[in-house]
């Protein structure tokens, strides 16, 4: 893929300040859609609720008490929050050609001269960020809902996990973004079918161990996996940077294969589909 | 940048074709092959295109013009040929010819619902234009456009279709590109809109040294603003030279004023502007 661009000299402030034209130009697009922002935020907070309160179940059934109930109740909190998180990244970031091609802007976009990793770059620290502030505030309107101990947490442990995690995760959606590229008609729907594997094996609401032997190999290659385990142990079990750093150096192992992959892949796909005349069949 | 704007030799495009699993259900494929047979929709297109030249291609729909832009564009990839824009080659060094081009469809496409002004700040952005620039530049732009200025701060679903092509027409001479693809860049305009819109590619072409290829199918407006006309049938060039040119390869003896435009192009592509193209590989076998 030697056309893709890289023959313009792009100093690292250019492409930063090319990159933030996509993270500017969403932030304009969500203000429009803030009824779905709405729609999605309510979604959120009605999910996490509904699955902590299976905790508040198990205490009032008398299946289990005290100690163990609390923390049960914070192990679902975790992961439904740290999923609302991922969930909101892979979204975003994988909807970069489904949404231009909605818009009817996809040729207008790719035609610019933008390298495309600078290009999904943008899109993805927009996800990240639109991700951040929808799971605080998740967060924030769950939390008086249920007594649970926060004092043992490593805050800069957590949010360590999710910065690095997050680039994995990026380079994951850019994957899943090159699918409606190849599939106009039914990639969107192949990504979230992608998604959903993603949510059954990699422990949100449950530990991984307990998926049978063949569903926990998959575990092992999402890094939503490591994200969860790092979140909870720092939270839960206060676990520090430095308890983390296995953890940490595989989410980071998965960012430098999934983003350089990912990238590598959108090109191949973007070089196929003007190849064949998928990029758009009108006009 | 003393390389010519444009040079395209041999080109060719074929759509469709590859291997098609349902083909080879017994009752779906004619001869049990699992391959589609490939349409031939450009054929071997060699032109070149001089310095701050406005060139016309004119064809009737679906003969390839809009393929042959896209090409152009680095949106689609030629399977035959070549074309160097300044001498870059469209394929190799696309992202440098990228920051040297731009284009206008013939459909607006734009963000909906974000106005036109965020529009155009993204679109400029892209192209390295600083938010300033762009806000600088704009009133000027639009103005020339006869686009009433805060008419950009409402969604793009707001205008009609006439205004957003103009803010199409003005997304794509922000960025000053030195060559310029305009695909049907009138259509859908009212007849002032229309003058104003060939006011304006005439004077930028004037005052910014830009290159243009055009493609219409409005006869005046090709003869009106075009150096020299490609007749484009069947994704093949068929005749080419200035408007004065074409008119006196049919003139056989008339005047070559009293010839309408119109019946040049019917008697040197033997058809209407009107009709329809018939894909070249349907012809060639029915
Ligand atoms: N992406 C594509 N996939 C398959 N076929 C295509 C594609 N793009 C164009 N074609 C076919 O190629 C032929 C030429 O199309 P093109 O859009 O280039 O015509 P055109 O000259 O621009 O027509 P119009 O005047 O209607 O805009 C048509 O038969 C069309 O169906
Ligand atoms: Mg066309």
């Amino acid at each position: 893929m030697a056309s893709t661009g890289q023959r313009i000299a792009l100093p690292g402030r250019a492409a930063v300040w090319l990159g933030w034209a996509f993270v500017e130009r969403q932030t304009n697009l969500w203000k429009r859609y803030w009824a779905w922002e709405l729609v999605w935020l309510v979604y959120g907070v009605v999910n996490t609720l509904a699955i902590t309160f299976i905790a508040k179940q198990v205490d009032q059934a008398g299946l289990a008490g005290g100690q163990s109930v609390s923390s049960l109740v914070l192990f679902l909190l975790l992961g439904t929050l740290v999923w609302a998180y991922l969930s909101a990244v892979l979204d975003d970031v994988s909807l970069v050609v489904t949404w231009e091609r909605w818009e009817g802007t996809i040729e207008h976009t790719l035609m610019a001269p933008v390298p495309r990793w600078v290009h999904l770059m943008g899109m993805a620290v927009f996800g990240v960020l639109h991700a951040v502030v929808r799971t605080l505030l998740i967060f924030a309107i769950a939390l008086p809902f249920f007594s649970v101990e926060l004092g043992q947490a490593n805050w800069l442990a957590a949010a360590l996990v999710i910065a690095v995690g997050s680039v994995s995760v990026a380079g994951l959606g850019i994957l899943a973004g090159v699918l409606p590229l190849i599939y106009p008609e039914r990639g969107t729907q192949m990504s979230f079918m992608l998604q959903a594997l993603i949510l059954l094996v990699s422990g949100v609401y449950y530990s991984v161990d307990v998926l049978p032997a063949w569903l926990r190999i998959f575990s092992v290659v999402s890094p939503a996996t490591y994200i969860l385990n790092g979140i909870r142990g720092a939270i839960i079990d206060g676990k520090g940077p430095a308890d983390l750093a296995g953890n940490l150096l595989t989410l980071a192992l998965f960012g430098a294969v999934l983003v350089p992959g990912g990238i590598a892949v959108f090109g191949m796909a973007e070089r196929w589909a003007k190849k064949t005349g998928q990029l758009k069949r009108q006009g | 940048m003393n390389e010519q704007p444009l040079v395209v030799s041999g080109v060719s495009k074929y759509f469709g074709g590859g291997f098609s699993a349902r083909r080879l259900l017994p009752w779906k494929g004619r001869d049990g092959a699992g391959r589609r047979e490939p349409v031939q929709v450009l054929r071997d297109v060699s032109f070149d295109v001089r310095r701050r030249e406005i060139y016309g291609v004119i064809g009737a729909n679906g003969s390839g013009k809009s393929t042959l832009i896209r090409i152009l564009s680095t949106l689609l990839l030629p399977d035959a040929g070549q074309v160097r824009a300044f001498g870059l080659d469209v394929v190799q060094d696309a992202g440098a010819v990228r920051a040297l081009i731009n284009r206008v469809s013939a459909d607006p496409s734009f963000f909906r619902n974000m106005s036109a002004l965020e529009n155009l700040l993204f679109f400029g952005r892209v192209y390295g234009l600083s938010p300033g620039d762009i806000r600088r530049k704009l009133p000027d732009i639009l103005a020339r456009l006869g686009f009433e200025f805060e008419k950009a701060r409402e969604p793009m679903s707001h205008l009609s279709r006439g205004q957003q092509q103009k803010i199409a027409v003005a997304r794509s001479f922000l960025t000053a590109p030195v060559l310029m693809l305009l695909d049907e860049p009138t259509t859908g305009l009212d007849p002032r809109s229309k003058r104003d819109v060939q006011a304006f590619i005439r004077r930028v072409q004037l005052e910014h040294d830009a290159t243009i290829v055009l493609t219409t199918h409005d006869m005046a407006e090709a003869e009106e603003l075009c150096d020299r006309i490609a007749f484009i049938a069947g994704g093949r060039i068929v005749a080419e030279g200035t408007p004065l040119a074409l008119r006196q390869r049919v003139a056989d003896g008339r005047p070559v004023e009293g010839i309408d435009m119109e019946d040049v192009f019917m008697e040197l592509t033997g058809r209407s502007i009107q009709e329809d193209e018939v894909p070249a590989e349907v012809m060639a076998s029915g």
